[in-house]
């Protein structure tokens, strides 16, 4: 039947920093473009956020962290999807972090990182790609 | 789309949520509501196990507290040990596909909690406040495998989108409908109308903290005693003032809810209801169906004949659905 369903993106927000209006830009952006989109609200656990994607069976995490603890929060994000089965699922994130800390952030196996200043058009189109790229291979 | 989620068999997908899976639900979950390739199969051996969880459907208009509500109705069952599973439906963007399913900030204090699985919906088109394919996801939820090694979970809640007056779909898909309301949101009149307030089997009035509850409350109970039955036996709807927020009253309107299964229990209206349940379940099932097969069938050509007024919309769709298989 019809099979082009929306896909779903969980937006979180890890650990203690309550700024959330950058991800609730990126919400209404991926709303906006097509995208079923949960947001888990601030002061999220790894843990927390681990089962939310599990229980919502989610295509993708969305990671906003601006306190500076993205080295420590998105890979331990990145291992517990893992852990619970999730591993197909990918992992991008978004706030203040510097070039050096993404590139070791990709090693850890988040897939994109967005820092400010990125269109929101631009993140809507890598998603919708990644994720086409993701189905046409399984 | 969503390839990966395809890889597993439906036989296995089964097995593994009847072992209490909760992995498993989520993907059973999302084949059968995706209506993705193989999800038939699937939605066929869910089947069965219609009828093994109560279904409670909560109902009412935007930012009533639905969310809120069933947060703290789920606190309250957790500190009972009984396990919850919450579908929570919340609306897809007419414009662009798109949806902010936004429930489950409400609950998400219970994240961590292995006896409560909350799944946000979206309603993919379907009017009513509801999802078309939540029958199907209802049956996982009736499969699931609980900790008491019983199956289907203690307590099913639905909560609808909140679209107002007139979503009344969730009467024919749960056993107890609770229609949750809040001061300022109307008087008797507003009470009296047809729609939602005709459906609950128990009201919430919500938001008791704040001033004139006890208009709202005595604004449903009027209008409630306008159309009472002779009948002694006949339910009598309850109408309590709660606050998601304090906690207050939550505990009676758990009674009332629990009360009304009795009553569906020792009345026999339960047969009645899951009857009707499964009536709609078909009948939602073959007008899909039905739409999808006769939309199928509208060709350009058709559009041309009227363009050229050599026919009409009329004639034209008795045609194309006489040819409907």
């Amino acid at each position: 039947m019809d099979n082009k369903n929306a896909y779903r993106i969980l937006i979180a927000k890890p650990g203690l920093d309550g700024h959330d209006r950058g991800a609730k830009v990126i919400v209404r952006a991926l709303r906006d473009a097509g995208f079923e989109v949960i947001y888990t609200g601030i002061r999220q656990t790894a843990e927390m956020i681990a089962r939310t994607a599990l229980q919502e069976d989610v295509d993708a995490v969305g990671l906003s962290l601006l306190s500076g603890a993205h080295m420590t929060l998105f890979p331990r994000v990145v291992n517990l999807l893992k852990e619970n089965g999730l591993g197909d699922v990918l992992v991008f994130g978004g706030g203040i972090i510097p070039e050096e800390d993404m590139i070791e952030l990709k090693k850890q196996g988040v897939a994109e990182v967005f820092g400010p200043g990125t269109s929101t058009t631009d993140i809507a189109s890598y998603l919708t790609t990644a994720l086409d790229g993701a189905s046409k291979q399984a | 789309m969503a390839g990966r989620r395809s890889l597993i068999s439906a036989e296995e997908l089964v097995s593994r949520v009847c072992q209490g899976d909760q992995g498993a639900v989520s993907r059973a979950l999302t084949r059968v509501t995706d209506e993705s390739d193989g999800y038939e199969e699937i939605a066929r051996s869910f089947f069965p196990f219609h009828g093994n969880s109560p279904t409670i459907g909560l109902c009412g208009s935007p930012g009533s507290g639905k969310s809120s509500l069933v947060n703290t109705l789920v606190s309250l069952l957790r500190k009972r040990g009984e396990s919850v599973a919450i579908l929570a439906v919340d609306p897809t963007s007419a414009y662009t596909g798109g949806a902010f399913l936004g429930d489950r900030i409400r609950v998400q204090q219970h994240a961590l909690d292995e006896g409560v699985f909350f799944r946000s919906l979206a309603t993919r088109g379907m009017v009513g406040g509801l999802n078309e394919t939540i029958f199907s996801a209802i049956h996982v939820l009736e499969a699931y495998e609980t900790e008491k090694k019983k199956k289907g979970f203690d307590w099913i809640l639905i909560e609808t989108v909140g679209t107002g007056q007139d979503e009344v779909d969730i009467a024919d898909v749960v056993d107890t409908v609770v229609c949750v309301t809040a001061p300022y949101q109307g008087d008797e009149f507003q009470a009296m109308k047809a729609g939602t307030m005709e459906i609950a089997d128990v009201f919430a009035v919500n938001k008791a903290d704040l001033e004139e509850v006890d208009k709202a409350v005595a604004s449903i109970k009027d209008a409630l005693s306008l159309g009472l039955s002779h009948d002694e036996e006949a339910w009598s709807i309850p109408v309590h003032a709660v606050s998601a927020r304090t906690g207050q009253g939550i505990d009676v309107l758990l009674e009332s809810i629990e009360a009304h299964g009795k009553y569906l229990l020792d009345s026999g209206e339960i047969a009645v209801r899951r009857k009707r349940q499964l009536r709609k379940e078909l009948s939602s099932l073959v007008s899909r169906l039905i739409r999808r097969n006769a939309l199928e069938r509208v060709t350009d050509c058709h559009i041309k004949a009227l363009v050229e007024k050599k026919s009409d919309p009329l004639t034209l769709s008795r045609k194309i659905l006489k040819g409907v298989s």
